[in-house]
């Protein structure tokens, strides 16, 4: 036998699925709310997302080229997810600059810093949202108008949210029973408004139907398990209930789905053990709905799953799988 | 619903290029060179010497202690040497070298149906090990030291492992196809060695032609009955599929017994069978061998001592385009390095892999997916294992018990960064379980 | 109340109290030592490199002051100097050692060891050598992942890239024993340094028989003894096949170097080296 045979330890087949085909599936499953911002904000969103997308990639390209210099990592799409999910977190009408910033704060310090794809501590599109958020406070928060800012970058014509408007109806107002009556009015108006995304708001966070449309096929690709998103929603909803509000317009609105679906999911940042996702979820809702009633600002999604994603490794250590055998039958 | 295992699992494409190839013998050779270590333990002790001249099914090597197993002669024919022979990993053992001499002389001792009526299980259980048989699965445990469980731990089920859930092989599927009569006879002796009323034929839902011939030769016999499974890798897994067939889960560190099980292969009972009623030790297997580009895959009826690349021949030749042979299956078979190697009692497959499917992808980052930690079977953290394992923290690696890990690839198979998991756990578990042995010692 | 004076009664209160429960707790958990111990620690080198057998310096030295006598303890790091020093300072004695080095028991460079396999997975010869015997038909070997190289903590191992086996840097090498402990072969071995660094010893651990090695490895020992008849001094014996130099026996006359016919025994540091020319095969 004269041919050099290769050796190599078992297992000797493997799966189709790697790095770049999950990445492509997660882009694949952010389409719909892509075209659903596009929809509702236009050339804005365009910009946004162009600029946010070409910050990331070009941010990596340079610090793996300049830096590190190591082998190109852009080809395993992990820039473009980071980029367009900070794109669809921000509003339309951001200045370019501004979302270059937080795109180099995103690649660069959250997820190069700590050595790049999946030693990244934080999530990097979130933590660039709340980077953004706490250094430009005014422009982060005017928020356009859906379809008649289509045609427009500048100069748009501004809203509040509608988690914005119920934060403020309850500061505004003192007593339990016209806080549910203020409540109620904007509900009654908006609820399919919601659901389709035809609201003021984050260029991807607007459409629930877009985004539970990606949800799906992420659940149906195995790309990510149910537990976290359910944990999410399920604890929100019944926090909601428990303080006695309709938890239908507090889970279409804001970042919720987009968090609980494809923010609070990436792989780096959330526990590895199943028992320690529902935990991890569990607390993101609760923290969600306290930062959302009674804290400073009236969205809580994005510092809930900040929060948590400091708080993974300490999951990871104290919740492990159940191992077989623990409960054994005889 | 099917029954299987409940903790995580794989199901790789099944392969079976080889199913319903009926099985068939190989032309004799002209040498045979039977290692006398082919069983996990002690090596067993020569007991010919050079230019003795052996009749077939002849004692050649003694087992030498509880863990260890006789050797018998495959062949009729001239003890050439007697002398160290590589293995197909490179690895030496004292082997015989056996020529052929035409003449066929047998030295076997059938039993006639009083006879074996009239066994005792300690009667049949020092008849198995007389015959030399091991577990044929793969791992080759000597089946004696698995009939007798620890005192303390009564038995009451009897699982015959017809699973096979590695791609490619079939030939534990093509014996239960042709001789079912044969194999629930061996059932029946080794419910009689542990004293059991009730043996469960376990296999998997992908083999319906296996399932139904041996539910036939079953008909309404005295308990033994056949379980079909969802088709799930690692279900082979001796802690698997005793978890999937009676719900019962071996505790850490445990043995089949502590919950009241034996485990047994099909090929194993096939053995007993033949020791017992034809008085045949284990001398020959049956060995699938396979491979996308194979001409002639098929399952072989193959005499311990043969070299592998003789078996290959058998079956069409080597393939321009092989980069790789694997002994066993793709998921936890062995790649050879030496193929001027025998086979041995372990042999239950001789995968012949093209070029294109040889090679590993390059490692990436882990992204902490946590896909491998959803899919381990036996509910550890195979990210963590490896890791600690680089880090050589073995007293971390025992807490989180690297030593339940049954290296069955499931982890390294479904990582998405293509990072060779198991190679980096299995050795931190060599040392972890090196270790503890020395503490233990103490 | 002045708020100045309620920041002071605060910060101050604040500050007292802190420092009574400091100093409670100071006093509370403290652990009597040996002040012995961090004298002696401080004389050690402090490569925590565990040579000794302890797990580090401090360890060490704990067992060194605690034991009441040097017997059977070295730093080999520190060698005898360090050890005097200890001694005196303990008013024990130090027993006198030689100096060692760590020397690779295999000479097969990819020049005279043809690869007849191709190992793909983690560059670590443990994990290689848990699979099979390596890439050549040698089952001894070195298999030239540098797992040596990596245990090393004094940067003394380095992989030659041109011969595919590390090489030892005697001046820098402290006879640790980690390379020893790492090396899945069991090929590296600690031997006397010798005088002005020179060593005579077998760069083989090839146990097969001398046909069946030529053809794995041209550089193998073949077990054929030349070398134990010619030396003087008996310090050479054939067991399994394989030559093994004492090299407490050794008086370093080279006799065995030239009789050897595969060229597997080593003198090194010697003047004047008679070049062989090497043939490449691979």
């Amino acid at each position: 036998m004269d041919k050099e045979l290769i050796i190599s330890s078992s297992p000797h087949i493997h799966t189709q699925r790697s790095v770049e085909r999950t990445m492509l599936d997660v882009l694949i499953a952010l389409l719909p709310a892509v075209a659903c911002s596009l929809f509702f904000f236009g050339a804005g969103a365009l910009v946004v997302l162009l600029s946010a997308v070409a910050g990331c990639v070009a941010t990596e390209y340079l610090i793996q080229r300049f830096l590190i210099k190591g082998k190109s990592t852009i080809g395993n799409y992990s820039a473009i997810v980071t980029g367009v999910l900070l794109a669809l977190n921000l509003p339309s009408n951001l200045p370019v600059y501004i979302v270059i910033l937080g795109s180099i704060f995103s690649i660069g310090i959250v997820k190069m810093a700590f050595g790049g794809l999946g030693n990244n501590i934080f999530n990097p599109a979130i933590a660039g949202r709340v980077f953004l958020l706490l250094s430009f406070p005014a422009q982060m928060t005017t928020w356009p108008l859906p379809i008649v800012n289509r045609w427009k970058y500048f100069d748009m014509e501004t809203g509040a949210t509608i988690l914005s408007t119920m934060k403020e109806s309850v500061s505004d107002v003192n007593t339990g029973a016209s806080v549910a009556s203020s409540m109620k009015d904007i509900v009654e108006v908006s609820t399919w408004d919601a659901f389709l995304g035809n609201m003021g708001g984050s260029m991807g966070e607007v459409s629930a139907i877009a985004l539970l449309i990606g949800a799906a096929y992420l659940l149906i690709r195995k790309v990510i398990t149910w537990h976290i998103p359910v944990a999410i929603l399920a604890s929100v909803a019944l926090f909601y209930l428990a303080l006695g509000d309709d938890p239908l317009m507090p889970l279409l609105t804001g970042g919720l789905l987009l968090g609980a679906f494809f923010m609070a999911t990436d792989y780096a940042t959330s526990p590895m053990s199943h028992k320690g996702m529902i935990i991890y979820g569990v607390m993101i809702g609760v923290i969600t709905v306290i930062i959302r009633k009674w804290g400073a600002y009236p969205e809580g999604v994005s510092f809930a799953i900040l929060l948590m994603n400091g708080l993974t490794p300490l999951i990871n250590r104290y919740f492990k799988p159940t191992r077989f055998g623990e409960r054994s039958k005889r | 619903m099917l029954k299987t295992f409940r903790k995580g699992g794989i199901h790789p494409p099944e392969n079976k290029l080889s199913a319903g190839c009926p099985i068939i013998g190989i032309p004799q050779q002209e040498e045979y060179i039977v290692s006398l270590s082919q069983h996990i333990g002690a090596p067993a002790q020569c007991c010919v010497e050079k230019g003795d001249k052996v009749a077939k099914y002849q004692l050649i090597g003694k087992s030498s202690g509880f863990v260890s197993a006789n050797i018998h002669s495959p062949v009729s024919g001239t003890v050439k040497k007697i002398d160290k022979y590589k293995n197909a990993f490179g690895f030496e053992s004292l082997s015989v070298f056996i020529a052929p001499d035409g003449e066929n002389r047998e030295e076997k001792r059938p039993r006639t149906a009083d006879e074996i009526s009239g066994l005792s299980p300690e009667e049949i259980i020092s008849i198995i090990d007389d015959a030399g048989i091991v577990g044929l699965g793969g791992a080759t445990f000597p089946t004696k030291v698995k009939l007798t469980p620890p005192k303390n731990t009564p038995v009451d089920t009897l699982v015959i492992n017809g699973a096979e859930c590695e791609p490619y092989l079939t030939n534990d599927q093509q014996l239960m196809v042709e001789k079912p009569d044969e194999i629930i006879t061996g059932v029946e002796l080794l419910m009689r060695a542990i004293n059991v009323n009730n043996a469960c034929i376990a296999i998997e839902s992908n083999k319906p032609d296996a399932i139904e011939s041996l539910r036939k030769a079953a008909g309404a016999n005295n308990g033994i009955e056949v379980i079909p499974l969802k088709v799930k890798y690692p279900q082979g897994g001796e802690k698997q599929l005793i978890d999937a067939v009676l719900g019962r889960q071996v505790p850490s560190g445990g043995l089949p017994a502590s919950v009241g099980v034996v485990v047994q292969n099909v090929a194993t009972a096939y053995a007993v069978k033949q020791a017992v009623v034809d008085g045949i030790p284990l001398v020959e297997r049956i060995v699938t061998v396979t491979g996308p580009d194979l001409s002639h895959p098929g399952n072989y009826r193959v005499a311990i001592g043969t070299p592998l690349s003789a078996i290959i021949s058998a079956a069409g030749g080597m393939p321009e385009s092989t980069k790789k042979v694997i002994l066993g299956g793709p998921m936890m078979g062995k790649a050879a390095s030496n193929l001027n190697a025998t086979t041995n009692k372990g042999t239950s497959g001789i995968l012949v892999v093209p070029e294109r499917y040889s090679m590993r992808e390059t490692p990436e980052n882990c992204v902490r997916c946590a896909s491998c930690v959803s899919v381990c079977p036996m509910g550890l953290e195979p990210y963590l294992l490896a890791k600690l394992s680089q880090l050589k923290d073995y007293g971390r690696l025992e807490a989180e018990r690297v030593m339940d890990c049954i290296e069955c690839g499931s982890c390294s198979y479904i990582c998405i960064s293509h990072r060779p998991l198991l190679d980096h756990i299995r050795i931190g578990k060599a040392k972890t379980g090196a270790i503890i042995k020395s503490r233990k010692s103490k | 109340m002045n708020p100045i004076i309620s920041a002071v009664t605060v910060l101050g209160g604040t500050g007292i109290l802190s420092a009574a429960l400091l100093y409670i707790v100071a006093r509370k958990f403290k652990v009597k030592e040996d002040p012995r111990i961090d004298d002696v620690e401080k004389m050690l080198p402090g490569a925590n490199c565990g040579g000794c057998g302890f797990s580090g310096c401090r360890d060490f030295a704990t067992n060194c002051v605690n034991s009441g006598s040097l017997e059977g303890k070295r730093c080999p790091v520190g060698g005898d100097s360090t050890m005097n020093a200890i001694g005196e300072y303990l008013g024990l004695k130090a027993e006198a050692g030689k100096p060692k080095v760590a020397v690779l028991k295999c000479n097969g460079s990819c020049m005279v060891r043809k690869h007849t396999s191709h190992y793909d997975g983690p560059r670590s010869c443990a994990i290689e050598r848990i699979i099979y015997a390596g890439e050549t038909d040698c089952a001894y070997g070195c298999l030239g992942c540098g797992d040596c190289v990596n245990a090393c903590m004094f940067d003394a191992i380095k992989l030659d890239e041109e011969t595919g086996i590390p090489t030892f840097d005697d001046e820098k090498c402290t006879a640790c024993g980690a390379c020893v402990e790492a090396c899945p072969g069991n090929i590296i071995e600690l031997r006397n340094k010798g005088p002005k660094n020179r060593r005579v010893y077998v760069a083989c651990s090839n146990h097969d028989k001398g046909a069946e090695a030529m053809k794995e490895c041209k550089a193998a020992c073949i077990g054929c003894g030349k070398c134990a008849k010619v030396c003087p001094f008996d310090a050479i014996t054939i067991t399994d096949n394989l030559a093994y130099i004492d090299d407490e026996k050794c008086r370093l006359c080279r006799k065995c170097v030239d009789a050897c016919p595969v060229h597997c025994i080593k003198a090194v540091n010697f003047p004047e080296k008679p070049a062989v020319k090497e043939e490449v095969v691979c």
